[in-house]
């Protein structure tokens, strides 16, 4: 609108209505849900997964042995053996259901809370122990596992997501059945980022092969979600000018189906996607944040009430697919791996300080060798070594 | 290894240093699980609960409930295997310290030149005199371990070290240099100071380059520039009132919002505690320190004390100790969840200092021991600690009785508040030359006011008085008290 033009008071009305508009709070039920709250099962027009009750056993089975995991990292960092940890605790059915949806040439690029992707991606629960640990960089290979290195600057792996898309689709992996595509995790804090917005426009220019998948937990560290945006998430996606789509973050089914389906579009040639998986994040940011000051109980409770293991396991139950023999076996075996991290994360060595020269370059370097030298000196400095 | 192990309260969340047991939930003698949540601890950061790390029986627990604890000290000890029947007595147990492993991040280790300082660090002593603090934290002083250096055959460190090549730097050279930038030293280099703070500097009419900057790598701060701005007013921050006094920086409605936080924040907590539970009474008493004074001109001709600081407040030091040893029920505590008036036979003695980022009260251990020498030896260094801000916790804790020295003010006296778990306060006036009837004449005598505030709920008036009485009896005439008394 022109400076001057005489419209400004209907202006300033359509203003008003449009936030009045905006402030509404979206209802929960405008996602896709193939698994209600209490476990029935509903039909959905446009997305359905046909899995066997054994394929269903296996994702009950994964997002337990995450979530006990996590709890057990958790522990770990409470009695000074992690530095940090950020819990997935509440988004396990998010992670669980895209991280089976990718195949095996997909190439996903993580946040710092995707344990349960990392898991489903077969890498050793281990590996992202060591990085909070503090000795090691992570540990695992992206190119062996198509799974990039944990990013901790916020949004900054969907540019690498977008790039890396951008560069299959040159190269002609992309637009047949068994093409790749690439998936890019985020929250609902990163949408305000920059490198976010940045991302969704070259994806969206290039046609990029790449699904933009966040998870919505709500907050970003301590910032509602009313604080981030005023449109539902996933509508941001049409301003861009490619399809949105919201699902049900704690249905595990809804998240795979929804992923399944943007992964084979993307991995077709029919470009990217934004996923919004519409979830809780139930414990803390991290170890060091403290959610009471911030978010209010009966709000957790409500979200409590909506777990996604809960109504798998209601699922399962009802369809007589598992019984409580299954239960009972999944449960040791979920605290045999607890205990087999807990033990591996206090046995591992602490490096040597040296070891910092070794991945710089490949080849090495004669400037890297030589620092290498001064620094051995030094450490040979101090009394009873380093 | 023993059977017995415990656990050191761990960094909670990068970078904490203490946190303050809000709840035990579970009690000596139960038996508990791996990862069966034991305690609630706050931090500045959260109140989280902690899982028990070992399966066992609960042995000990080390530190009651409101306690403050530092990072790595034990909280609670665990039998893991109660099964082998009752513990030996004095099992030892093996205390699960975290050695300087890369878990313990906030551990950051820095190992600077010999001798030197170590600015920037945690904790550690930044430029112009102030503490190095995370963000979002208090200033908090805590001492920073530092690995010892072995001493080369010859006894060099590194910085003696020969240069393999000529060529570049050595990782010490850099550290030095950094330390040079973070300490100021060149203060023939730039000066630092961002556009805004050069503008207010423009406005105010000061000149930057004569300024010693407080900020990050010793840049010049609008506080710097305010300060030398309003400089003629005393820098030094009151005891009593700590506002600082440099210029407020007023908004557009006149009103200036300072955010409560850090020294001034702890120091509002302490007072606002002991204000409102200690019942505090004051006393005054104006004495002729003449005697003094010249007993301090004569102390200084002697060659011994030569080079020695020596003041009046070092009189008053001394006045306090041995009015202490003849009233000893003056240097207690009020403990009132045991029930307990807590007498100690040892003085701690508190000094009170205006320091760059506040009030601190450092304090001179086991302080009745020391000669007459070692004190005034012993207050300069905690003096010069404070005052570059590089007074420890260790020093802070523990007081048992405070002198507060506000005569630097130019102030006759006050009505001071205890420091938290003392019971008693003095406050040290102005030193003035006045009118004074001294042996029946009206003279020009150097006088001073006194001012003791006390608990009331261990010290009667008549204690409080005697005390006060004896301190000005030393004080107007120093030798004779200390023939009477010693």
């Amino acid at each position: 609108m022109s400076k001057g033009d005489g419209a400004r008071q209907p202006a300033t009305a359509n203003r008003s209505s449009a936030r009045d508009e905006g402030r509404r709070k979206p209802p929960d039920t405008e996602f896709v849900q193939l698994l209600t709250p209490d476990g029935s099962r509903v039909e959905h027009p446009d997305y359905d997964v046909d899995f066997t009750d054994d394929e269903l056993r296996g994702l009950y089975r994964d997002l337990v042995i995450v979530r006990k995991l996590d709890a057990e990292a958790t522990a770990l960092q409470r009695q000074g053996e992690l530095g940090i940890w950020a819990s997935l605790l509440g988004q396990e059915a998010a992670q669980v259901g895209s991280g089976r949806a990718l195949r095996k040439q997909d190439m996903a690029f993580p946040t710092y809370r995707e344990h349960g992707v990392l898991y489903c991606r077969g890498i050793d629960p281990i590996m992202p122990l060591g990085l909070f640990r503090g000795v090691d960089q992570g540990g695992w290979d992206p190119n062996q596992h198509k799974f990039n290195m944990y990013t901790i600057v916020i949004g900054a792996q969907t540019l690498h997501a977008t790039g890396y898309a951008m560069g299959i689709a040159m190269d002609g992996k992309v637009g047949s059945d068994d093409g790749e595509a690439v998936i890019a995790y985020f929250g609902d804090g990163a949408t305000s980022q920059g490198d976010v917005n940045e991302a969704f426009v070259w994806a969206s220019v290039f046609n990029s092969p790449v699904v933009f998948f966040c998870q919505n937990n709500q907050y970003a560290i301590s910032e509602p979600l009313e604080r981030q945006t005023r449109v539902p998430l996933y509508q941001r996606a049409a301003g861009f000018g490619f399809p949105g789509v919201r699902v049900d973050g704690n249905d595990v089914l809804a998240c795979y189906a929804v992923t399944r389906k943007a992964l084979d579009d993307a991995r077709h040639g029919q470009g990217p996607t934004l996923i919004e998986a519409y979830t809780y994040r139930m414990g803390a940011h991290t170890t060091s944040d403290d959610p009471t000051r911030y978010r209010i109980a009966s709000e957790v409770e409500a979200w409590q009430a909506k777990d996604p293991i809960k109504r798998l396991r209601s699922y399962l139950e009802r369809t007589h697919a598992a019984d409580d023999t299954f239960f009972g076996a999944l449960e040791d075996e979920a605290a045999r791996e607890a205990g087999a991290l807990r033990e591996r994360v206090l046995s591992m060595p602490n490096p040597d300080p040296l070891e910092m020269f070794d991945h710089v370059y490949p080849t090495g370097s004669p400037e890297i060798d030589e620092q290498r030298e001064t620094f051995a000196r030094y450490l040979e400095t101090f009394a009873g070594g380093h | 290894m023993s059977r017995v192990k415990e656990f050191p309260l761990p960094d909670l969340g990068e970078g904490l240093t203490e946190g303050e047991i809000l709840k035990w939930l579970v009690a000596e003698g139960d038996m508990i699980t791996l990862n069966q949540p034991i305690v609630e601890v706050e931090t500045a950061k959260a109140a989280v609960e902690i899982p028990a790390k070992w399966a066992g029986r609960v042995a000990k627990i080390f530190h009651g409930e409101g306690e403050t604890v530092e990072v790595g000290t034990p909280i609670i000890a665990i039998d893991t295997d109660p099964s082998a029947g009752a513990l030996p007595p004095d099992d030892l147990a093996d205390r699960d310290l975290p050695a300087p492993s890369a878990a313990s991040l906030a551990a950051v280790e820095v190992a600077p030149a010999e001798g030197a300082i170590e600015p920037g660090m945690i904790g550690g002593p930044a430029p112009g005199g102030r503490t190095a603090i995370l963000v979002g934290y208090g200033p908090k002083t805590t001492t920073a371990t530092r690995r010892p250096r072995r001493q080369g055959p010859t006894g060099q460190d590194l910085r003696q070290v020969p240069d393999v090549g000529a060529q570049p730097a050595t990782a010490d050279d850099d550290v030095a240099e950094v330390m040079t930038i973070l300490a100021g030293v060149g203060a023939a280099g730039p000066v630092l100071a961002k556009p805004p703070v050069r503008k207010l500097a423009r406005d105010l009419g000061v000149d930057l380059s004569g300024l010693a900057g407080t900020g990050p790598a010793g840049s010049i701060t609008r506080d710097d520039v305010q300060a030398a701005a309003t400089e003629g007013a005393p820098a030094a921050v009151p005891a009593f009132a700590t506002a600082p006094s440099t210029a407020p920086a007023f908004g557009p409605d006149r009103e200036q919002r300072i955010a409560i936080k850090g020294v001034r924040k702890l120091t509002a907590e302490n007072m606002v505690a002991s204000a409102f539970t200690a019942p505090h009474v004051t006393e005054f008493l104006t004495v002729d320190v003449t005697r003094a004074v010249r007993a301090l001109e004569r102390l200084r001709e002697v060659p011994e004390w030569r080079g020695v600081r020596i003041s009046p407040l070092l009189l008053v030091a001394k006045a306090v100790l041995l009015a202490v040893r003849r009233h000893p029920m003056v240097n207690s505590a009020w403990s009132g969840q045991t029930g307990e008036i807590v007498v100690k036979e040892y003085v701690n003695l508190g000094i009170a200092a205006a320091t760059p980022r506040g009030l601190v009260v450092p304090n001179i251990k086991d302080a009745g021991r020391l000669s007459m020498r070692e004190l005034a030896e012993a207050m300069t260094a905690l003096v010069t600690t404070a005052k570059d801000g590089r007074t420890t916790p260790a020093d802070m804790s523990g007081g048992t009785l405070t002198i507060t020295n506000v005569g630097v003010f130019g102030v006759d006296t006050g009505t001071p508040i205890l420091p938290p778990g003392e019971a008693a306060i003095l406050a040290f006036g102005a030193v003035r030359e006045m009118p004074w009837v001294h042996k029946g004449r009206v003279r020009p005598r150097q006088v001073t006011t006194l001012g003791l505030s006390f608990d009331h709920r261990i010290i009667d008036g008549e204690l409080g008085s005697k005390f006060l009485r004896d301190v000005g009896v030393f004080l107007s005439d120093p030798e004779a008290a200390l023939l009477a008394w010693t």
